[in-house]
């Protein structure tokens, strides 16, 4: 109580004040009515002020109230100087704002442990090993059948846990319904006890439902799914799913805030592992196995002796395995067997985004932290600007008897004001942009999902941030008021450069992050761009692609005939068929032998197209014909020039002819003739090299000349009208209508799968090149800002210098001369820090060094040219200095 | 210092047992009542009555209200609280025993 009244003491300062007065003056007067003298009676009381100094302390919280003061104090400096005030509100916000953004971004791909009892005891396996063709991988998929050894081989220390990615795939919820896209994700029995995960609705999978083929047709929703998909219906539990040819029942739904294990990706179904029939297969590595300790083993001790052991286990299972590596040498098998097995803590889940973003989000996180730099030192220019107008203040309140340690904190106060004030704006900003910058990772159709709460631990990173800032802002100036000499600036200041000094050592600073972060953005922008203008050698206008599937699989003559029916739909131009289509992030590849030999170090990669794919792509024949429709596969083949030069090297020149050469895919594999050579194209990512590739025909044959069955393929379409889309669903509705089990189960069009090729680049490039932009600007008003000032402080100088007949020219040098030193210091310090930079994320550039001259060249530029916008409104102002007036006021 | 302190200590004594007496007063009332009732003997300092007041009333010992008086003006009055109450009891004990102490000395000595 005695607390709260003091405190609240100190927020009426004033009227306490009063009050005080009024009692003692009461006081006063009652003995003068008793008949004392008047003199006398207000003499006992001394200076009434003092009394009520002394009686004021007693009744307030004195640190508060001076707390109060500061602040109030700090808020009117504000607002004497509204526009910087504003300007430096703006940029702290947006450095702050975009920091807390890119953090939870970061939080929530990269570090957020999963919803899970023990996360901490989570482990990934994966092996590193030299693949078969040289290169060095690390590969974190694992067959089946190993996953069960490795399982009984460490049980009692600790468990294994087999989780598929969850891929998008074609499910129906009734044999009449469309199919639909669903991310599905196959897991091992023991999954949800180990995770100590609850049901949200009747019950999850158990051990017992994955105990071997056809053991557990059962499924259970997340979440998620069940609440967009289902409204939350209670009465989902027992509907039957159908995938393929397999029906499952829902039996369950899981709890809230579990998504699976791979962060970015919101499971949308899980099944048992054993119902997946690639379960069964040796030679098939298709889920992530993940490792928990059981509890009490201790991590130091157990994960080496364990890893050695799964090692081992790893090592008799992939020896068993070499028969499959037909034809390859000893050599290579050997190396392929030299595996190292290595265990990463996965407690906060594993995806191929957070493989994909973490160097991203790291360059993101760098630019943001340096537009708040910037932003910082751009205010603590400005304060020490006014700090530096008000030294006289400062001097006067420190030889009146005011402490240092109170002028600190009226510095801090107003630092902290202005950091609070940035905070709240920038939470706004950090609300807004984490969850636009995550919309933008994926293509729309496929978008990429974090949770992204803002929690404790955002909360804490804002406040960590805030008093950053405070500290950042104040510190600086806050020593240098504090220090401050008062009988030195009371006559005039001792050393009127110093302040200059420190804000010229800022310019340094400020320059070298500006640098950095456009020299980082100009490597981006111009990866986005030279990737972007990458000839692609086929023709995506007006190319419509119906990803088509066929639960058991049809003949190619179905295919071929419903072909032949798009073909007749009005709109439409030409229509062929692929297995996939091109840059959809499908790649398949395929030994390749020549003559007999055993297969060459490097395979190829292939497609499976119709006759008039080539045409209706607008790829063209370099040689040789197209596909007619009696071709089949094996049998005639047609392949790209890298092909060529990679399978045939030294038969290279004019005279070789390919056309009428043989190969075969693998060792004693039938012969595939080539009839046609096609250019380059991009195969299945834009960023990669050219690869050989290979088409061969639609229909496929097996061994005994009969025609085999299509599970899935795309149909190219090219259609009339401008926008392919348009015909879309007439054309879906044209295939169900046919009834010969075909289903269109996605659409798109082939440009924006190129688009989708770019995303990443084109969300580093916008981000990076807004950032710079930023930070240009920044450095732009810190510039100008501190120019302007030392223009106005040396008005003196600058007078003398103009009345004893220095030149304009040398006027101008003398106040740019240092600016522009400093700027070709911070200039180099940002090349070196920005090759340092580069080299960590090398693996994002496309065709671009960080040693490149234009690269370097262009941020320079800019910063010169910001530095000259910025210097010319003071170098006018030095010029504009009239020497009379100057001395007269001296 | 330590003069200060006995006084103040002393000082609460009387104020707080002044209002035990007859509450609701103003501080020149205290002062008036102190000095009548020792027979003009002990005078409350006016620059230490009022602090006190204050530290007492932070303290929570005595309580003050404004009342308007005849006249128009307001006072401030004192009343002791619950908390005052047993602070006088512990002061006037105090004071007994240490004047009871003080008496001895000047017998033995």
């Amino acid at each position: 109580m005695s607390l709260w009244s003091r405190i609240s003491n100190a927020v009426r300062g004033e009227r306490l004040n009063r009050e005080i007065e009024e009692e003692l003056q009461l006081h006063i007067e009652e003995a003068i009515a008793s008949g004392r003298d008047p003199g006398e009676a207000r003499r006992t009381f001394g200076s009434i002020l003092r009394q009520r100094e002394a009686s004021h302390s007693i009744r307030v919280a004195g640190w508060l109230e001076s707390l109060l003061a500061d602040v109030r104090f700090g808020w009117r400096q504000l607002c004497r100087n509204k526009v910087t005030s504003v300007a430096a509100v703006i940029s702290l916000a947006l450095g702050i704002g975009s920091c807390v953004a890119a953090f939870r971004l970061i939080d929530a791909l990269l570090w957020r442990p999963l919803p899970i009892s023990s996360a901490s005891r989570l482990y990934v396996l994966s092996r590193k090993l030299i693949g078969l063709y040289g290169k060095p991988i690390e590969d974190g998929y694992w067959a089946t059948p190993e996953f069960k050894l490795m399982r009984d081989a460490v049980h009692d220390q600790a468990d294994l846990i087999a989780i598929s990615d969850a891929d998008r795939t074609d499910i129906a919820w009734s044999s009449d319904d469309d199919m639909e896209k669903a991310r599905v994700a196959y897991v091992s029995g023991n999954m949800f006890p180990l995770f100590g995960l609850e049901p949200a609705l009747g019950r999850l999978l158990i051990p017992g439902d994955d105990r071997g083929p056809g053991s557990g047709p059962y499924a259970v929703l997340s979440w998620d799914h069940w609440n967009h998909r289902f409204g939350r219906d209670p009465h989902v539990l027992g509907r039957s799913l159908h995938i393929g040819d397999q029906t499952f029942e829902i039996i369950g739904v899981g709890p809230r805030d579990f998504t699976g294990t791979e962060k970015g990706t919101v499971t949308d179904i899980f099944l048992p592992l054993s119902m997946n029939s690639l379960a069964s297969q040796n030679s098939v590595d298709w889920h992530r196995t993940f490792l928990m300790l059981k509890p009490g083993i201790n991590p130091s001790t157990a994960l080496e002796p364990m890893r050695q052991h799964l090692s081992a286990v790893n090592r008799t299972f992939e020896t068993c395995c070499t028969t499959w590596f037909r034809g390859a040498s000893k050599a290579d098998i050997d190396r392929f067997l030299n595996q190292t097995l290595a265990f990463s803590p996965a407690g906060a889940g594993i995806s191929e985004l957070q493989k994909e973003y973490r160097r991203f989000l790291g360059v993101l996180g760098l630019m943001v932290a340096l537009v708040l730099l910037i932003a910082c030192v751009n205010v603590a220019n400005m304060m020490t600007a006014q700090a530096a107008a008000r030294s006289q203040e400062m001097a006067l309140r420190v030889s009146i008897g005011a402490g240092r340690r109170r002028l600190v904190r009226l510095i801090l106060a107003q630092s902290a004001l202005l950091a609070l004030l940035a905070s709240v704006l920038g939470a706004f900003l950090a609300a807004w942009s984490a969850p636009f910058v995550l919309r933008l990772v994926n293509p729309p159709d496929n978008p990429a999902r974090l949770a992204l709460p803002a929690d404790w631990r955002v909360l804490l990173f804002g406040f960590g941030l805030m008093i950053l800032v405070v500290l950042l802002l104040g510190l600086l100036p806050a020593l240098r008021a504090s220090a401050v000499r008062p009988v030195a600036a009371l006559k005039g200041g001792e050393d009127p450069h110093s302040p200059r000094r420190l804000m010229r050592g800022a310019i340094a600073l400020q320059v070298a992050f500006c640098f950095l972060v456009l020299f980082l953005s100009s490597l981006f922008v111009t990866s986005f761009q030279r990737l972007e203008n990458r000839p692609l050698g086929f023709s995506t206008d007006r190319l419509l692609l119906l990803e088509t599937a066929a639960g058991k699989g049809q003949l190619p003559v179905d295919w071929n005939q419903t072909a032949e029916a798009l073909r007749a739909a009005p709109g439409v131009d030409s229509v062929a068929i692929a297995g996939w289509p091109l840059l959809g992030h499908i790649r398949i590849n395929s030994d390749i032998s020549i003559n007999g030999a055993p297969p060459s170090p490097t395979p190829a990669w292939f497609l499976n197209v119709s006759p008039a794919w080539l045409s209706t792509m607008k790829i063209p024949l370099v040689s040789g014909r197209d596909f007619r429709p009696e071709d089949t596969s094996p049998g005639a083949a047609i392949v790209n020039e890298t092909f060529v030069k990679t399978f045939f090297p030294g038969s290279i020149g004019p005279t070789f002819d390919p056309i009428g050469r043989t190969f075969t895919r693998g060792a004693n594999q039938p012969l595939n003739k080539i009839v046609g050579v096609t250019p380059d194209v991009p195969y299945s990512d834009l960023r990669e090299p050219n690869r050989p590739i290979f088409y061969v025909p639609f229909d496929e044959i097996d061994d005994k000349s009969a025609p085999k069955p299509v599970n899935f393929a795309t149909f190219a379409i090219h259609t009339e009208a401008k926008n392919p889309l348009a015909l879309a669903d007439s054309l879906r509705q044209l295939i169900a209508e046919r009834h010969n089990g075909l289903r269109v189960s996605n659409s798109t069009t082939q440009l924006d799968l190129v688009r989708d090729q770019t995303i990443r680049e084109r969300l580093i490039a916008t981000l990076a090149a807004f950032f710079a932009a930023v930070a240009l600007l920044l450095a732009g008003i810190g510039l100008y800002a501190v120019l302007n000032y030392s223009v106005l402080q040396r008005r003196r100088e600058i007078g003398i210098r103009m009345a004893i007949g220095s030149t304009r020219a040398g006027i101008v040098r003398i106040v740019t001369l240092d600016v522009f030193l400093m700027i070709a210091l911070g200039g180099c310090a940002g090349v070196a820090l920005g090759f340092g930079a580069a080299r960590y994320v090398e693996s994002l550039f496309y065709q671009v060094k960080a040693t490149d001259a234009d690269m370097i060249a262009l941020p320079a530029c800019a910063i010169l040219l910001t530095a000259l916008v910025a210097t010319l409104p003071a170098v006018l102002r030095a010029l504009r200095t009239n020497p009379t007036e100057i001395l007269r006021v001296e | 210092m330590a003069k200060t302190d006995a006084l103040q200590g002393s000082l609460d004594l009387l104020v707080l047992k002044i209002l035990s007496r007859r509450p609701r007063l103003h501080g020149y009332a205290i002062m008036a009542a102190i000095a009548s009732t020792s027979g003009e003997v002990l005078r409350a300092e006016e620059g230490s009555l009022y602090p006190a007041l204050y530290r007492m009333e932070e303290a929570g010992w005595i309580r003050a209200e404004w009342i308007k008086k005849d006249s128009g003006r307001r006072a401030r009055i004192y009343e002791l609280t619950a908390a005052g109450k047993k602070q006088l009891g512990a002061e006037e004990s105090r004071w007994q025993s240490v004047s009871l102490a003080i008496n001895r000395v000047l017998r033995e000595a």
